[in-house]
């Protein structure tokens, strides 16, 4: 009796890996060496994985720890890939009342690192709060005020203007998303 | 008129939910895009290899 090989699973978690190192690193470049590696990474240690469990959690655990230790290496301060924080929020106000998914993007780019993680992991990629705190080696609670933290920050970001209210039209949305497609996360 | 998403409506968790449909859009935009030839392309290198070392 075969049993299938892990490896073959790998593929479908690509894209998933490339959305998360994309909000990881906040450059498609970067983020696609990223994953490289980690596939590399997550190719000759497949025997470290643990059939029955999470894949997705494990490919996403050694994509961070890539991530983290480059980033150790580099000694990089802060960031600024694609000048998202230089840039700031909304160079103009928003005078149509709309919120552009570009101001959404930097709202992200401006979070804390392990804040804007934490909702990634647990807003977006459908993981509990368990498997994040696992992930990021913390525990379950401080993922939970990560999150917390994170989507506060991210509605203060948007500026809630007390008057009117922000809105996204799919319209808008769209535009920008094909406009911008994966330079900035 | 396109389906509107208020950013601001002052209750928290309807605000939580909206924040999280961003994130799940730009996350879904990177998968959308599907897996770049590069990838491919290395996991194929990936299987010759452990083939040519008889490991497979």
């Amino acid at each position: 009796m075969t049993r299938p090989d892990p490896r073959d699973e790998l593929v479908e978690h690509l894209p998933a890996m490339r959305a998360f190192a994309i909000s990881l690193t906040r450059n498609g470049a970067t983020a696609d060496d990223m994953v490289q590696d980690t596939l590399v990474k997550a190719w000759t240690n497949i025997e470290k994985f643990q059939e029955g469990t999470n894949m997705r959690a494990w490919l996403f655990t050694i994509l961070r720890n890539t991530y983290y230790s480059s980033r150790r290496k580099a000694k990089r301060e802060v960031s600024d890939v694609d000048g998202v924080l230089t840039e700031g929020l909304a160079e103009k106000p928003a005078h149509d009342g709309h919120m552009q998914m570009t101001d959404f993007r930097k709202a992200l780019a401006l979070l804390k690192d392990e804040q804007r993680e934490a909702l990634l992991l647990v807003g977006a990629s459908g993981f509990s709060y368990e498997e994040a705190a696992d992930m990021c080696g913390v525990a379950v609670g401080t993922i939970k005020s990560r999150t917390n933290r994170a989507r506060a920050r991210l509605a203060e970001l948007l500026g809630h203007h007390d008057d009117e209210s922000l809105e996204m039209t799919d319209d808008a949305t769209m535009s920008v998303l094909s406009a911008s497609k994966v330079s900035s996360f | 008129m396109p389906e509107v998403m208020l950013v601001n409506s002052g209750n928290k968790d309807e605000r939580e939910r909206v924040i999280d449909d961003n994130l799940k859009r730009v996350f879904d935009e990177t998968l959308d895009e599907g897996i770049p030839d590069r990838f491919k392309d290395l996991l194929q290198k990936l299987k010759e290899q452990d083939s040519e070392k008889g490991t497979s």
